[in-house]
Parts: C-alpha cells; structure tokens; sequence
C-alpha cells in the first residue's frame, strides 16, 4: 500500500512538469502580450517604449528560457509577480493576508463551492435513491424533470429571475456583493447573519444546476445494486424494504461517488465565471477570467498549476477512498 | 475673467482653511434653510470594472484612472468650455516663441498626510515618469520636455525644443507624486498604488479587492471641503445585476446600456427617484478601409460605400438615438469641430451612380457588381464582445447588399484582431473606435509617417497637405490658428474619407434624485462632484466613525 502510494506521488511529478509545459506554451502562444492593455492603440507609445515595457516584463527572451524561468522559482514556490499593473505577488491576490479570511479570493470559491457541495449531495442522494426505489413511478418522473429543468436553464437568466422575485419584489435578500454597505457597524451575529444572506442564492444557483448530473448517477447506480443477487437474498431473508435499502444497496449504491467527489476536488477552487460575475462575488473564477483576457501570465499559471496539483490529488484521493471502503479493489492491488 | 476665478478659489481656500481650524464636528450646515447644501451621506457609483493600481502614470485601465482622478490633481485642467483652467498651478506664461512654459502653483495646498505640495514634488513626478525603470505608457509627452527647473518652491519651468500645442494640457495628466513619501523607491514595488496619499478632494480609506473602495472626503481639499462625505466605488462585472443594485438602492449612480436609458428606466419610478443625464463620449466609432487594398484605393468607391450607408439609420436602431451621426474625428459642439465638411446623406443612387464611374457594373446578373470577372466583396473585422459594432456592421452588410455589394463579417478575439490583422495590416474594411483626447491634435492616426507596424495610421492614408497643417497645429499654441488648421484637415478628411466617421455615442449615466448641484456639461457630469450635495432632510447614508 505504502509503496504504491510512493509509485503514484512519484508519477505525479513528470505528468505535473508536463502539465506545465503546455500550458505555458499554449498560453504564450495566443496573441497577445501583457504590455498590450497599455500600448494597443494608444497614440502616445514608440516603438521604444513598447521595447522597454516589453524587456521590464521579460518578454524578451526565448519561450524556452521563460519557461526555466519560471520552473526554477516553482521549484521554490515562488510564483512571481503578476504582470497586470499593480505588480502584486500573485499569491497575494488570491490569498491576500491583509484581508479577513472570508474576503480572500480563494477562500471565498472555496467556501462557495464546498457548501454547494454538501447541498448537492445532501439533495442528490435522496433524490436519486427514492427515484430508483421508485422507478418509473410519476414522483421519478417529476423528480427527472425538475432537476433536468434546473440543469437546462440558463443560470444567468434564472439567477437574475431570482434576483428580481427576492431582491427587489420582496426584499428578503441582497442582489449581490458579499457584505453590506453597513457591514462594520453590525454586531457579530448579524455580520454572520449578512454574509449567509449573501450566499443564499449564488449557492441555491450553483447548486440547482448540479442536481440532474448527481441524482441520475445515484439513482442509475442505485439500480444496478438493486438488482443484485445479495439484495434478493436479504428481501429473502423477510428484511424489511427500508433496511435492505438504506443498509445493504446503498452503501455499495455510493461507491462510484467516490470518484465523482474526487474529481471535483480542482472544481473547489475554480469558480465559475458566469455566477461571480452575476452576483459580483470576487473569487477564483473572475480572476483567472481576467488574467486570460489580459494575458498575466504568471497569474494563469499559478492558477493552473494548482488546478494541476488539486486535480492530480483528486484522483489519487479517489482511488485511496476506493481501496479503503471496497475490499475487491484492495485484494487485486 | 481668470482672475476672478482665482480669486473666487482663493476665498474658498481661506474659507476651508478657517474652518479646519476651529475643528469639524461632524454635519455643518452651510446652506441654512433646509434642502440647501448640506455635508454627509454617501455616492455609491457602481462600475463593472476594477481599478488595478492608484498611481495614475501606472495605470492602463478606466476604472484605476476614475478613481486615481478622486485623489490626485494636475497642474492645469479643462473647464465646462474645454478651455484649459488652473488646477494645482495657479497661473501660467507661455513665451513669446512658445518654448517656455512657467507654471505659478498654488501655495498652501497639502498633501492628505499634512505635508505642503511644492514645486518639488512636481519635478519628482516629472522625473520619475521620464525614468527609463517607470513601465508607463504615457511618458511621450514628457520626453519632448529638454529642461526642467523648479527655480522656487511655488515656481515650476519646462523649456521645449520645438513649440509643442498639446504641452500645455499634457501638465494635466496626473503626474505628481508626494516627493517626501517616494523619493528613492521604486513606485513600482511599494505600496503606494494600493495606499496612496494624494491632495484631491477625495481619499482612499479602504479598498476590499473585488468588492468597493471606500474614500472619504478631504476635508483640507484647496477647493473646499466637498459635501458628500463618502463616495464608493463597487465593483459588479454584471451591468444587469448593477441595473437590479440601483433599483434596490445599493447603488446610487451607474452608467446605463441604451437600452436601460430609453425603455427600462422610462417609468415612474425611476422618473421620481432618479435623474438622468446625457453628452457626447470624446469618442467615435468609424469603418476604416485599409487604402492599400485595391478595392478601396479608388475614392469614389470609398464615396459611394459612404452615400450607400445611412448613419442615423444606424444612430437609431444601435443606439436608440442615443448619439449623433459623425462627420469628423471630432465631437460635435467642440471648438475644433468643423460643421461645414461634404456630407454623404443616405443616397444608395448616388452610390451606384459613382460605382458605375469607377466601373463596377453587375455584368453576370447575380446580383453582385464586378470588375474584371471579380466581385465586390469584402470583410469587415471587428472585435468580438462589442454587440454595438457587430450592430452596426449587420446593418451596414445589409444596406451594402442593396447596391450590390458583397459583406462578410467577423468578430475576432482583441488581442488576435490587433495583433494578428491590424498590425500585420491584413484587413479589408473594420469597425473601431477611437477615443480622443481634449486636445485636438491627431498627429499620430493621420499623418503619413506613422504607418509602421503598431503605428496608428493602420490603413495607410497619406495626403501631404494634411501632414502639413497636422505639423502647423500642434506648433502652435494660437487657437484660432490651430483651429483653422483642424477645419481644414476634416475638410480633406471628409473629401478623402479613409474612414467613414460612424456616429459619436452619448454618455447616459444615471443618478438618484437625492443628489443635488449636478451641472451636466460637454466634460460630462462628474467633473464638479465636490459640490454634489444631498440636502439634510434627503440623507440617506449616516457615517460610521
């Protein structure tokens, strides 16, 4: 076990090198440079000074040469700085110490996407177990097209639809922001009573999206295992239905989860760029959104070697949870 | 006149002065009766985009120079007329030659930190934006400077080459930089874009990055402590959830889409509690045909394609009317704005008839004209996200379709557009816009020089008595000779038409009702926001101390 841990964090590193390199080049491949948002069709530059701006930012020196660049100061976690004109750390723009926690950019996806998370399985799971327990019936039908319908609708349309009902019809929650303008001068309870106000429909949004997809792998794995030979064996043995159910099929009902929670682990820190943008929530999405747009090449970079690296421990978690929870796959490693 | 008006700033300055001393206990109603000028509450203007650094010569973005603009001054800047007034300088002389420029700064003026403003810390922001280390894209103007004096602490002197017209404004731009803070630091690695100190009327308290940044009122500001205590900014990228903010309150001043201006905001509630302004943007939208093209190196084609569009079709159903057909690269009602230039009324016979003379002629009957067995057909670029230029150019592919004339369009990402088409000059036709500066020179879009790759005479136009009078305007501070070189440069612009000038867009923006002592003028609305007022019985926003 121990040993084929190491074989896979071992392997991790080439495949993360490689990660990198493309991205890289894809990155300065597209055209474009950093310096352009200041010398793209403004009269006032020469040709002089684009070369300064050009050599300031290194962007001088052959792709190849960039590259080790930037690998060597990886190697030291140094992400460098970013190229927009602030010239912040980079890290420090998406973990900005000066900030209370809950302002900071990667904390604030973060905090988003977890709780989505855990209301999408809070919800999903129920769902898709009684669809399949009660297949084909007119609550599955309902239920299948309820999360289809949230699955199709256009999140920016409905979020500005729910925008409009409780914003502004009936006044019961903000429109957008994290805080309110009167935020400092709130007591303690009610400053966490503002910040969940502010979450409750970006969250109800990411999270209505996201039904169908889980509902419909819960309730299709649901039925495989129902149909097996053990749960027969249980009805058999005059369990009642809710045991042979809620003990003996779901727990091997849950087993492919794992490798769906696995693989959004990099999806925690990646916001959406459509729903931050809508309720002007600062996060990870609308960064790395902008840093494309203007060609901040060691913002995108840092952003996506931690996508990398999240993704990279996504799968190895996801198998380590297999190999702990089902024996089958523990005896063939 | 100018007099007066320094007279008038200076009994302001006294006034403030008097006032700081005998210490500022919170609201002082100056108005007396109720609903006059009274000081609190707060401006909440809400912007899609966010400011990246508060060091104006730094910054490349709208947003970092708006509210930069809150917080530093220039040594001169533009009044309602567009005439050029004294902001941090007092007064100026301009030598008989036009080679020395000696600014008279105001004296008393301090930084937020309490420090004097002299002549000092204008020759260190001068310094350092020449500094070969400053990544700056707005140094141009300075290089032309040959010698700097700072004679007195209240006296600055620039000495130039060769007259230079647009000298004068460029002390406008934001240059200055409190010396005893930054002297021997890289401003790119302090602190100061994110925490500046500066003299304006406004200064930064608190910047939440992605959120707001709050400024508070200075209330040592040389103009007068402004009314409104605070003003902040808040960032949301999304113009239909800012429209949804202003309706409930969270925001009390956005730009509207004109959409938003003509049918949205056209009912009681938004005419009771809000007030909406409109002006002519110092900007242009064009078709621009690269003269290089064979297509398009015959006038009379570029004539008729004009005759053949009809722009306050355009102006109409683009932007709800909401601007005005151009004629010129110039905005309406502005001195160097030539109203007599040839004008191209929608006329598509005229077009065809011209097209006939240059010898286009539909000979194989589909419908498209030809010369030499090859269609008229060509491409109009333009840059993806932009629905108003794509707008405009459906509208024009359809009216060109009418005479016989074959339209593509694409919409391309920016960098790719620029970087890939007009640098490497391989377009056809585009849609672009210019923004233009208060100073009227243009040097740099239409002279013949400047058509090197990343040059802005992109389309390669080239008329030697345009060089000329380009050259005689900007070597000349006399405006009514600048002036009489500009009306002849629209004239021949309009004659050879490189561009067709499209239609300038109106600015919309929109305020709560609540605001009071907004004077809308051709510099827009915001220009006078110190004396913005919300009236005592009005205020909204009570301070947090």
């Amino acid at each position: 076990m121990l040993q084929y841990l190491l074989k896979r964090l071992a392997e991790m590193i080439p495949t993360l090198i490689g990660i990198t390199l493309i991205s890289f080049t894809i990155i300065h491949l597209a055209p474009g440079k950093p310096t352009d948002i200041l010398t793209d069709f403004n009269p006032k530059i020469t040709p002089e000074a684009r070369e300064r701006l050009e050599k300031y930012y290194g962007l001088d020196k052959p792709l190849i040469v960039q590259y080790g660049l930037w690998l060597k100061r990886i190697v030291k976690l140094d992400f460098g700085e970013s190229f927009s004109t602030d010239r912040r750390p980079v890290l420090d723009k998406i973990w900005d110490r000066k900030q209370p926690l809950v302002d900071r950019r990667l904390f604030v996806t973060f905090m988003i996407n977890v709780i989505s998370m855990v209301v999408i399985l809070l919800i999903s799971i129920p769902i898709g177990i009684t669809s399949a327990t009660h297949r084909n019936s007119l609550y599955d039908k309902v239920m299948t097209t309820t999360v289809f319908v949230g699955f199709a609708m256009p999140s920016f349309w409905f979020a500005l639809l729910l925008m409009l009902l409780f914003g502004i019809s009936l006044g019961w929650l903000p429109i957008s922001g994290l805080k309110s303008m009167n935020y400092s001068s709130l007591s303690a309870p009610g400053q966490a009573l503002d910040r969940i106000s502010h979450l409750v429909l970006p969250v109800f949004i990411a999270s209505f999206g996201s039904l169908a997809g889980n509902s419909r792998y819960m309730r299709s794995s649901m039925l495989e295992v129902i149909r097996q030979d053990y749960i027969t064996v249980a009805r058999a043995k005059g369990l009642p239905e809710k045991v042979v159910v809620y003990r003996h099929a779901l727990r091997n009902a849950l087993l492919p989860l794992i490798t769906l929670v696995g693989l959004s682990i990099p999806g925690l820190i990646g916001g959406s760029v459509i729903l931050e943008s809508i309720f002007g929530i600062p996060g990870m999405g609308q960064l790395l959104f902008m840093s494309v747009m203007t060609r901040d090449y060691p913002m995108i970079m840092c952003i996506l070697t931690i996508g990398a690296v999240l993704t990279l421990v996504g799968n190895l978690l996801a198998d380590i949870g297999y190999m702990i929870v089902d024996p089958r796959i523990r005896t063939h490693s | 006149m100018k007099k007066i008006l320094i007279a008038c700033v200076l009994l302001c300055v006294t006034v403030a002065a008097c006032k700081g001393e005998s210490g500022s206990r919170g609201k002082v109603l100056s108005g007396g009766a109720n609903g006059g000028p009274a000081y609190g509450d707060t401006l909440v203007e809400g912007t899609i985009g966010e400011p990246s650094i508060l060091i104006p010569m730094l910054a490349g973005d709208s947003a970092s120079h708006s509210v930069a603009g809150m917080i530093f001054n220039g040594l001169v800047k533009y009044d309602t007329d567009l005439s050029v007034i004294g902001d941090l300088a007092e007064s100026w002389d301009i030598s008989k030659d036009g080679l020395v420029i000696t600014f008279h700064l105001r004296k008393g003026v301090k930084w937020t930190d309490g420090v004097e403003f002299t002549s000092d810390d204008v020759m260190f922001g001068f310094n350092t934006i020449r500094d070969e280390k400053t990544p700056t894209a707005y140094k141009e103007d300075f290089l032309q400077v040959k010698k700097a004096e700072a004679p007195d602490r209240y006296t600055f002197k620039v000495t130039y080459d060769k007259p230079f017209a647009p000298a004068l404004t460029s002390w406008g731009n934001l240059i200055i930089l409190p010396k005893h803070l930054l002297a021997g630091k890289d401003i790119t690695k302090t602190d100061f874009g994110r925490n500046p100190v500066g003299l304006g009327p406004y200064k930064l308290r608190k910047w939440t990055p992605g959120q707001d940044l709050v400024l508070d009122s200075n209330r040592d500001y040389f103009e007068g402590r402004p009314y409104i205590d605070r003003y902040v900014y808040r960032i949301i990228p999304d113009a239909a959830t800012m429209f949804l903010e202003l309706q409930a309150g969270g925001v009390d001043m956005m730009g509207l889409t004109p959409v938003q201006y003509t049918k949205q905001t056209d009912t009681e509630f938004f005419r009771r509690n809000f007030q909406k302004f409109r002006y002519p943007v110092f900007s242009y939208t064009h078709m621009a045909f690269n003269l290089k093209h064979p297509l398009f190196k015959d006038k009379r084609v570029r004539q008729a394609i004009a005759y053949a569009i009809d722009k306050s079709e355009i102006v109409d159903v683009v932007l709800f009317g909401l601007g005005s057909p151009a004629t010129g690269p110039y905005v309406p009602n502005t001195w160097p704005y030539n109203p007599n230039v040839k004008k191209y009324p929608f006329d598509p016979e005229k077009a065809k008839q011209l097209l006939k003379e240059a010898g286009w002629a539909d000979t194989d009957g589909d419908g498209i004209l030809d010369k030499d067995g090859r269609p008229f057909r060509f491409t109009i670029l333009t840059n993806m996200g932009n629905s108003l230029r794509m707008n405009t150019a459906t509208i024009i592919q359809w009216r060109l379709a009418k005479i016989g004339i074959k339209v593509d369009i694409k919409a391309l990402e920016w960098s790719t557009f620029v970087n890939e088409f007009i640098d490497k000059r391989r377009f056809e036709a585009v849609i672009l816009g210019w923004s233009i500066g208060l100073d009227p020179d243009q040097y740099d879009i239409w002279h013949s020089s400047k058509t090197k790759e990343k040059e802005f005479n992109f389309v390669g136009y080239s008329n030697p008595e345009v060089d000329r009078l380009l050259e005689e305007g900007r070597r000349t501070f006399d405006i009514e000779k600048r002036k009489k070189a500009y009306f002849r440069i629209q004239e021949i612009l309009a004659e050879d038409l490189p561009y067709i000038f499209l239609y300038v867009p109106d600015a919309t923006p929109i305020v709560s009702a609540r605001f009071k002592g907004i004077k809308p003028s051709p510099i827009g609305i915001s220009y006078n926001l110190p004396k913005w007022y919300v009236p005592e019985s009005l205020q909204k926003n009570r301070m947090e101390e």
